[in-house]
């Protein structure tokens, strides 16, 4: 992505300063110290690098600063491994940045622009993050609609709708707060995250409006008459809609949900997809180790059920660590494991997770 | 050095009173000079230290000009995203291209030493038009007084304690401004508020420099270095007085004394006032004079003449 950039700026196609940092962390604080400043910024990265970059996320976040970043989400280490899971992208999910991630590389294209819509948003002034899979969508060719600056910045103008760091109005930024002040700065974060729903939807809309492509916070295919939904995120849905497609013609009646929007959590969304199903079936490509949700995407769905009051029971598929390809036959066995507990609740449910395509 | 004298120090206080800073802190003074020196077109990145937390207790601030902290490793990273915004703004009308806005960076010794020296690594050698200034006190004192790399041979810190084994740090001071140097730098200096007009002539003439730039401001720190906080000058001006401290910078390559000491006192006055050096024998005292010593040599071989002169003992 960053070789792209450089590219577009030693054409000069893009007016933009490109710092060539010594690490991740340099790069997210120079960032940060940009967006202070008050410029349009941008930086991408991966896997450990997110990591590294993992104690300036918050900071961002609370100092407000309408950052954006793509992130080809990967597995983290040990053992070192380069390719695709969500393991980077589940670990930043509490560092209070709006979290999308696309299912192709065109989303991975229009969600970056989506994003500053969002982030500089006034009613919002939250970084954004947007993911896309690892070498499934960061790797392979695909086709993509590239749009055009003006039109971009017809969509997303530029205004510096954010407090900068200005020799003419000196404000002070990231303070020391003790504890008289610091609880009030984390809960202004959380209405901050919680309160950008209603941009972010507008974002959405009118990128729709701007370029004809759509996008929603949540995708529900199939939903209305399924017997078991299953929910998952990024690329594993491009294989998810044609199977389920494929296994109606068998007889399974399968719906699948894409989350799109995974921070601030879209629950109503999701839960409009879950309450005709029998089963739902979460898709994770990442473990919370320890936790009583293995999957952290299935903590979010299953808390999303229990909240409103759906009993029914509620799966977890860990699948496609560290690269490891997700087939139709691996949905196909969860499908057909799901079915096995239609017409049960939840309390019925002995083992909540299992992992398909592993070695036994 | 050259014609700055005490009359020229802007009477206009950038540094807003009311801070937390100790009485007799060093650091308080390089702040308050340095952003005299500097004047208001400035942004400030500034790495999480003492001067960090004790000047912006929310929800009160000490700075008069805009200033930023995001980490302890980091304030050359943040302050190369200034400059860089501020180029960009500038190249587009979007900012006056007739001011000059200057991003400094500012840090302790473990932020600059330590966690942040690769940070300070990569905007130097990414030649970012930034001021990098470091307040040297010697030990991170904000946590603690836990040692740091610019801890000196036998200080007493709370991680080099003196006991039955140990006696204080054991190893020696890094050359920071030689790491500095390393990166081909255009202006490196070493600073020393007991000099005053010297050491607003080299934050001027760092800050006016187009790249980066280097200070490095002696600190001396009253909890840390456990002397009284009246004798902070004193101390600041014994540091130099005995060879242990030297002013000098490097412009473009050339390396140059800017305080000359014909006779340098024994460091043993130095070390005596402050109570990490208590524990001291005599033979220590003579090992750190030894070194003390090898160090103006040092000094003396790079500016070609002996600037530094031998210790002369009063009898």
């Amino acid at each position: 992505m960053v070789e792209k950039l450089a590219e577009f700026v030693a054409n000069g196609e893009l007016d933009a300063e490109f710092i060539h940092v010594e690490s991740e962390h340099s790069a997210l604080s120079a960032v940060v110290g940009a967006s202070a400043a008050g410029a349009r910024v941008f930086t991408a990265t991966s896997s450990q690098g997110l990591l590294l970059m993992y104690e300036i996320m918050h900071i961002a976040s609370s100092i407000r600063l309408p950052v954006v970043m793509s992130i080809a989400t990967r597995a983290i280490s040990a053992p070192i491994n380069i390719w695709c899971d969500h393991s980077d992208f589940m670990a930043a999910s509490d560092s209070g940045w709006i979290m999308l991630m696309g299912m192709n590389a065109q989303e991975a294209h229009d969600l970056v622009i989506a994003a500053y819509r969002i982030a500089e948003d006034p009613r919002v002034l939250l970084p954004v993050a947007v993911g896309y899979d690892g070498f499934w969508i960061s790797h392979t060719v695909e086709p993509v609609y590239v749009l055009e600056k003006e039109e971009a910045l017809r969509y997303a103008p530029k205004r510096v709708t954010w407090r900068a760091l200005d020799p003419e109005k000196p404000v002070t930024m990231g303070p020391l707060a003790s504890p008289e002040w610091y609880f009030e700065f984390r809960v202004q974060l959380q209405k901050a995250i919680e309160g950008s729903r209603g941009a972010i939807s507008e974002a959405l809309r009118e990128f729709g409006q701007h370029f004809g492509r759509e996008y929603r916070e949540v995708d529900g295919f199939y939903t209305d008459d399924a017997d078991v939904v299953l929910v998952a995120m990024g690329s594993v849905t491009g294989t998810a809609i044609p199977f389920a497609e494929e296994a109606r013609k068998a007889g399974l009646r399968v719906g699948v949900v894409n989350v799109r929007l995974f921070r601030p959590f879209p629950e109503e969304e999701v839960f409009k997809h879950l309450e005709n199903a029998k089963v739902v079936a979460v898709v994770d490509r990442a473990i919370n180790p320890g936790s009583p949700f293995v999957g952290p995407l299935y903590s979010d769905v299953a808390v999303t059920a229990f909240k409103r009051g759906l009993d029914i029971p509620v799966l977890n598929y860990v699948t496609g660590l560290g690269g490891r390809a997700v087939l139709r036959s691996h949905l196909e066995a969860m499908v057909k494991h799901a079915y096995g507990f239609v017409g049960k609740r939840m309390r019925d449910v002995e083992t909540h997770y299992g992992f398909v395509g592993v070695r036994e | 050095m050259s014609s700055f004298t005490i009359a020229s120090i802007p009477r206009e206080e950038l540094l807003a009173p009311g801070h937390r800073m100790c009485q007799g802190c060093g650091a308080a003074i390089v702040m308050r000079h340095l952003l005299k020196a500097l004047g208001k077109d400035v942004i400030i990145a500034h790495a999480t230290g003492c001067v960090e937390v004790t000047t912006s207790l929310y929800p009160e601030t000490a700075w008069r000009v805009p200033w930023i902290h995001v980490a302890f490793e980091n304030a050359a990273a943040v302050a190369s995203g200034i400059e860089a915004a501020v180029k960009a703004m500038k190249r587009k009308g979007l900012l006056s291209k007739e001011k000059r806005v200057k991003a400094v960076a500012i840090g302790g010794d473990g932020g600059t030493y330590d966690i942040g020296l690769q940070a300070l690594s990569g905007m130097l050698e990414r030649g970012h038009d930034v001021l990098y200034v470091l307040y040297d006190n010697e030990a991170y004192m904000n946590t603690g007084i836990q040692r740091s790399g610019g801890t000196p041979l036998y200080a007493w810190t709370t991680t080099t304690p003196v006991g039955k084994l140990w006696r204080g740090e054991w190893r020696r001071k890094k050359d920071i401004i030689g790491i500095v140097r390393a990166h081909g730098v255009s202006y490196a200096a070493a600073v020393n508020f007991a000099y005053i007009t010297d050491f607003y002539a080299k934050v001027k003439k760092a800050a006016e420099i187009e790249g980066p730039a280097f200070i490095h401001a002696y600190s001396p720190c009253v909890p840390g270095w456990r002397h009284e906080p009246h004798l902070t000058v004193k101390i600041a001006k014994l540091a130099v007085q005995t060879g242990t401290w030297v002013n000098y910078e490097i412009e473009r390559g050339t390396f140059r004394v800017t305080t000359p000491v014909p006779k340098r006192l024994p460091v043993e006055e130095y070390l005596r006032l402050q109570g990490r050096f208590a524990h001291l024998t005599k033979e220590e005292v003579d090992t750190v004079q030894r070194m003390v010593d090898e160090d103006v040599e040092y000094i003396n071989r790079l500016a070609g003449t002996v600037v530094i002169g031998p210790v002369e003992r009063k009898s």
